[in-house]
């Protein structure tokens, strides 16, 4: 390359382009594989994904996930056709507990998704815009937070009517005010930063700021708390599912089938064991993502 | 701090006008036709419209908000459709087993989760701060329906131990009530038998309902008392060759123990409403599991009423927490 070519730009590569981003998300690898608990977290993590995904395809007996069943072989231990047992039905209880893997992701996704999608706007608008707003924002928040989670959940599946849509509204209600405190919270420190100021005084609209300069700076802990609440939002939800008011007991949701399987007890003991031991398994695996995904992200944590 | 304190309680009012108004926006903007619900399937028009103006829900919904929180103000929480008896009559009935409850899982968390984060903070990354991570990462992950299962498959059912279910068998004399809780009285009437009866009744429930809390005390405690154990103080009462436990045990934890603190006064509320789950699961006769067999049954009134005893008990406690927070730390009482 000779000087003459100063004008024109010089073609960089992706990988020298990207060069920064590259470097730094190979350090947050390196840390994150070096813990162990991160590593558990994602291992059972992805297993939990793969069981949601290839479940029908996976379970040994598919057709009694969807209400079919083998009065013969009803209430049998593990054993070799049946690993986890039979339950009254006969039908096969690993099936069951696979299949539920798609239940439960769908049921976390959504009241996360939901939760996150309500309240990060919300605490965005507080944080950033202050005076009256904010005030009435986080007033309203901190009545939701005034209530135990559960319990405000159990009113409102009441008021609803029992039945699994009811059951991820009412945990979507209770879920957003967590959002809007986090958000709140990382918006009135970052709204200080230089660079807004410097946006703001070039002219740049309240929404083009919040979305160009706030959010960014706002993902990593948002990252943090989703991975834990898809966990925390699954427990909620099989809990909700154990009392009665959740998911229906034909439908392989584990909450529900330990709902179920408590009538069977203590004879009948792996009915309700294995799908309760999915659900730990899974709520361990969200967790330990998300303390291994702060340890990355918020290095001041670290150590904690 | 006693302008601190007026202010406080005067919050605290103002949180259980709120709550109560989240209460009843939560029943009417639920769908469906709550005259209907109580007539039952089989009831005719005239039998809806009866009751729809017996109850006042044939008023503008901002009347009925009026009337609504006036009956709340005078503690009318409405009747039960099942049992026809006040709700708050029940409600009284109700809360002292799930205040015992909760009072000994607390206790049980506390003195359990600040000693073991003592110990794992002074003892990093030994293989005893990596068995207590284990402990604390798992007690917030463990469905607290299944634990109580597993634990009264193994201490009542396989060992024999305790017992399985339940607050005291039928046959065994309660004392008279003086405080309402099974243990307290027990020990004031010298009912010996009946108190080791209670005790042994109230453990498992206790211990499933504590484990969460006692692992996020124990993770609270840990981190501070890193931090406090690296501090200039510290430091300097070492220099000054104070013993390693005096430093540990008297300056480290006492700063230690307030964030401890405000951790405590977040999972009180937390363990309430888990006492929806492990009620349910020890067939423990308190609120909990009277909200969860009322919102079977569609008996919705017991369930606010239950909703709003519990964020009463949370905002109480939380308020105590600041109290005793602005108490110990002056600098707060302005804030």
């Amino acid at each position: 390359m000779t000087t003459s070519d100063l004008t024109t730009p010089v073609r960089l590569s992706f990988r020298e382009r990207h060069e920064s981003r590259i470097r730094q998300l190979r350090l947050y690898a390196h840390t994150f594989a070096g813990s162990f608990s991160s590593m558990l977290g994602l291992v059972l993590v992805l297993l939990f994904l793969a069981l949601a995904a290839f479940g029908p395809w996976l379970a040994p007996y598919p057709e009694h996930t969807t209400g079919g069943f083998d009065m013969a072989a009803r209430l049998q231990p593990p054993s070799a056709t049946h690993w986890f047992g039979t339950d009254e039905m006969g039908s096969d209880i690993l099936s069951r507990v696979i299949v539920g893997a798609r239940t439960s992701l769908w049921i976390g996704l959504l009241i996360t998704g939901i939760g996150a999608g309500i309240g990060v706007p919300l605490g965005i608008i507080a944080g950033y815009t202050g005076g009256w707003t904010r005030a009435a924002i986080m007033r309203f928040t901190e009545l939701f937070l005034a209530v135990p989670g559960l319990a405000l959940a159990l009113a409102i599946v009441a008021a609803l009517g029992p039945g699994i849509t009811n059951c991820v509204i009412a945990l979507a209600i209770v879920w957003w005010p967590g959002y809007v405190r986090l958000v709140e919270a990382k918006t009135l420190s970052v709204k200080e930063e230089l660079f807004v100021e410097s946006a703001r005084s070039l002219g740049a609209r309240t929404p083009w700021i919040m979305w160009h300069h706030i959010l960014p700076n706002c993902w990593s802990p948002i990252i943090v708390k989703m991975s834990m609440d898809m966990g925390m939002a699954i427990l909620a939800a099989a809990s909700l599912g154990f009392i009665g008011l959740g998911a229906r007991p034909p439908a392989p949701e584990w909450g529900a089938m330990i709902s179920v399987a408590r009538s069977y007890m203590p004879d009948w003991w792996w009915y309700s064991f294995f799908p309760g031991a999915a659900i730990f398994l899974t709520v361990l695996g969200f967790n330990l993502l998300g303390d291994g995904l702060r340890d990355i992200l918020d290095p001041r944590s670290r150590e904690r | 701090m006693l302008s601190f304190t007026l202010r406080k309680l005067a919050a605290l009012v103002g949180t259980m006008l709120g709550i109560a108004a989240l209460t009843f926006l939560i029943t009417n903007v639920a769908p469906g036709d709550p005259a209907r619900l109580v007539a039952g399937p089989n009831a005719t028009e005239d039998m809806v419209e009866t009751i729809r103006v017996e109850n006042g829900l044939d008023k503008p919904v901002a009347e009925q908000f009026v009337i609504y929180m006036g009956d709340l103000v005078r503690g009318d929480l409405g009747t039960s459709i099942v049992t026809t008896r006040p709700v708050l009559d029940e409600l009284l009935r109700y809360a002292p087993a799930t205040i015992e409850l909760v009072l000994v899982a607390m206790t049980l968390g506390i003195l359990v989760g600040v000693p073991l984060g003592m110990l794992s903070a002074v003892y990093r990354n030994s293989w005893f701060d990596h068995v207590t991570r284990i402990f604390s990462i798992s007690g917030v992950a463990i469905p607290a329906f299944w634990f109580g299962i597993l634990l009264q498959l193994l201490f009542a059912v396989k060992m024999g131990w305790l017992p399985v279910s339940g607050r005291l068998p039928l046959v065994a004399l309660p004392p008279e009530p003086i405080t309402h809780l099974l243990l307290v009285d027990s020990l004031l009437r010298g009912q010996f038998d009946t108190f080791w009866t209670a005790l042994k009744h109230i453990i498992l429930p206790a211990v499933v309902l504590s484990f969460p809390c006692l692992a996020s005390i124990l993770r609270v405690n840990r981190a501070e008392m890193i931090e406090v154990l690296s501090s200039d103080h510290v430091v300097a009462a070492r220099a000054h060759g104070l013993s390693s436990r005096r430093i540990v045990a008297l300056y480290a934890l006492k700063n230690a123990m307030l964030p401890t603190l405000a951790m405590i006064g977040l999972r009180f509320g937390w363990m309430l409403g888990s006492t929806v789950l492990v009620e349910t699961v020890f067939d423990w006769p308190g609120i909990g599991l009277y909200a969860v067999s009322s919102a079977l049954a569609s008996d919705f009134k017991p369930v606010i009423g239950v909703t709003l005893l519990i964020g009463f008990f949370f905002i109480v406690a939380n308020t105590i927490v600041d109290l005793a927070y602005a108490w110990i730390d002056p600098r707060l009482r302005n804030a």
